[in-house]
């Protein structure tokens, strides 16, 4: 039973608790959340890929912008507790950049530049529930927000959505990656309340 | 060092007592907070640069969650220092409201990266750059560096819209040796004031951070905190003058949330 905070009360609107997970708040900005400074890859020289598999596969970002893209609208979740609604992005879904790729693998890492990693497992990113964004509220997605594109997977919090990403390395084992390794949840579902190891 | 971002048996809420509270300015307020199973040296006491995720519980029942720095050293009486954000919900409470003998949840010490320990760089000079409250987590590198007995070299960036606004401006006037405080001021200045008075840009930071290809005692090591504006361009700055990215560590809020 938590103790009252005494004085303490409710300033903010009630949250719609049917669209943000215990814990949040709603935001209407964008807060920028990362552990190094901002890389930018030219285009010319950025390139995605998926390892791992049979073969790898890569696209130029010629060719991954030729893949069929969506616009989806959604809810996205940061630990750092902010939630923001209705958030528009245009991507590439990871249906259609798995589809090109034989594997029975079962998990996956994602990479970026810069370094950066996070862990999930594949069905996590299969089922219309997982995007390679590179477009954001009708324009391109900026570099501070994980530009030219990012991991959207809204319904994990949002570091899983690996920011300046650059490919995935399938394998048969789930394992952590950067934040995961320094205390996170491996898996981090929002609904779940699960932040950090052992929640 | 990785390891667990919240360790053990404080992986649960604590009931924590505020404690004695300091006024840093007319707007950020540091609150000792007393909780009886806050980890000691012995077992996994926080880190400097670390912070701690604040719950606060209103009679109806209503909660609202936010994550603070830590202000103090490892070692310390654990406290943080918020800056009333008048939109907020957490922190007009914590900088008006709330007393010594009020209680509150705490749970942590949370985070591993932006971290600093004595050895934490292999000897490089550190350099700190703060934009506004971001110099929380900084302040509690150079209190652990007085509290540790390291002497590796600091120069603090601290970039404050007036010399009002600054925090910790007493413990800052009369730093300890191999430490020195750069101030820039960007919205006014005191009369007669002699340092920097406009945002950090590249110029200015050519002329206080240390060269990065510095070969003895080695390569600086960047921590670097403020709003994502200050961040962006600081990081951005640093990787021009040479800073490998891996030498920038950067922890970002938006003017957000409060």
């Amino acid at each position: 039973m938590s103790p009252v905070s005494r004085g303490f009360r409710r300033k903010r609107e009630a949250a719609p608790a049917d669209r943000v997970p215990p814990g949040q708040y709603v935001t209407k900005d964008f807060p920028v959340l990362s552990a190094g400074p901002t890389p930018h890859t030219p285009l010319s020289q950025w390139s995605f890929s998926i390892t791992g598999g049979s073969e790898t596969k890569t696209w130029t970002w010629e060719e991954f912008r030729a893949l069929p893209a969506e616009t989806l609208t959604t809810d996205i979740h940061c630990v750092t507790r902010w939630s923001k609604l209705d958030t528009t992005w245009e991507g590439v879904s990871l249906d259609v950049l798995l589809a090109a790729v034989d594997y029975d693998a079962r998990y996956v890492l994602a990479f970026s530049d810069g370094g950066y990693t996070t862990n999930m497992p594949v069905a996590d990113l299969l089922g219309g529930k997982a995007w390679v964004a590179f477009g954001y509220g009708g324009g391109p997605l900026g570099a501070e927000h994980g530009g030219p594109a990012r991991l959207l997977v809204p319904h994990l919090y949002f570091w899983k959505s690996a920011k300046w990403v650059r490919g995935l390395r399938l394998r048969e084992a789930d394992g952590p990656g950067f934040w995961e390794n320094y205390g996170y949840h491996i898996y981090g579902d929002p609904w779940r309340e699960q932040r950090y190891a052992g929640d | 060092m990785a390891g667990t971002a919240v360790r053990g048996r404080l992986n649960t809420w604590q009931t924590a007592t505020i404690g004695p509270v300091t006024d840093e300015t007319a707007r950020v307020r540091t609150l000792r907070l007393e909780v009886p199973d806050w980890p000691g040296p012995s077992d996994g006491q926080h880190r400097a640069g670390q912070h701690v995720d604040i719950r606060l519980t209103a009679d109806d029942g209503y909660q609202a969650e936010r994550a603070y720095s830590i202000a103090s050293a490892p070692g310390e009486p654990l406290a943080i220092t918020v800056e009333r954000l008048d939109d907020g919900e957490v922190s007009p409470y914590l900088t008006q409201e709330a007393r010594t003998g009020d209680q509150l949840e705490v749970r942590g010490p949370i985070g591993g990266y932006f971290v600093w320990e004595p050895g934490s760089g292999s000897g490089g000079p550190l350099l700190l750059a703060a934009g506004g409250s971001g110099v929380v987590p900084l302040r509690a590198i150079l209190r652990e560096r007085s509290r540790a007995g390291s002497s590796v070299p600091v120069r603090l960036l601290y970039s404050s819209r007036s010399w009002e606004d600054v925090i910790y401006a007493s413990e800052f006037g009369l730093p300890p040796g191999g430490v020195e405080v750069i101030y820039t001021l960007t919205r006014s200045q005191p009369r007669m004031w002699q340092g920097y008075a406009r945002r950090v840009d590249d110029a200015m930071l050519a002329e206080v951070a240390w060269p990065a290809a510095l070969a003895s005692p080695g390569q600086p090591l960047a921590y670097v905190c403020g709003p994502t504006s200050f961040v962006e361009s600081v990081a951005a700055g640093l990787v021009k003058l040479g800073y490998p990215a891996g030498r920038v560590k950067t922890a970002r809020f938006g003017a957000t949330g409060g």
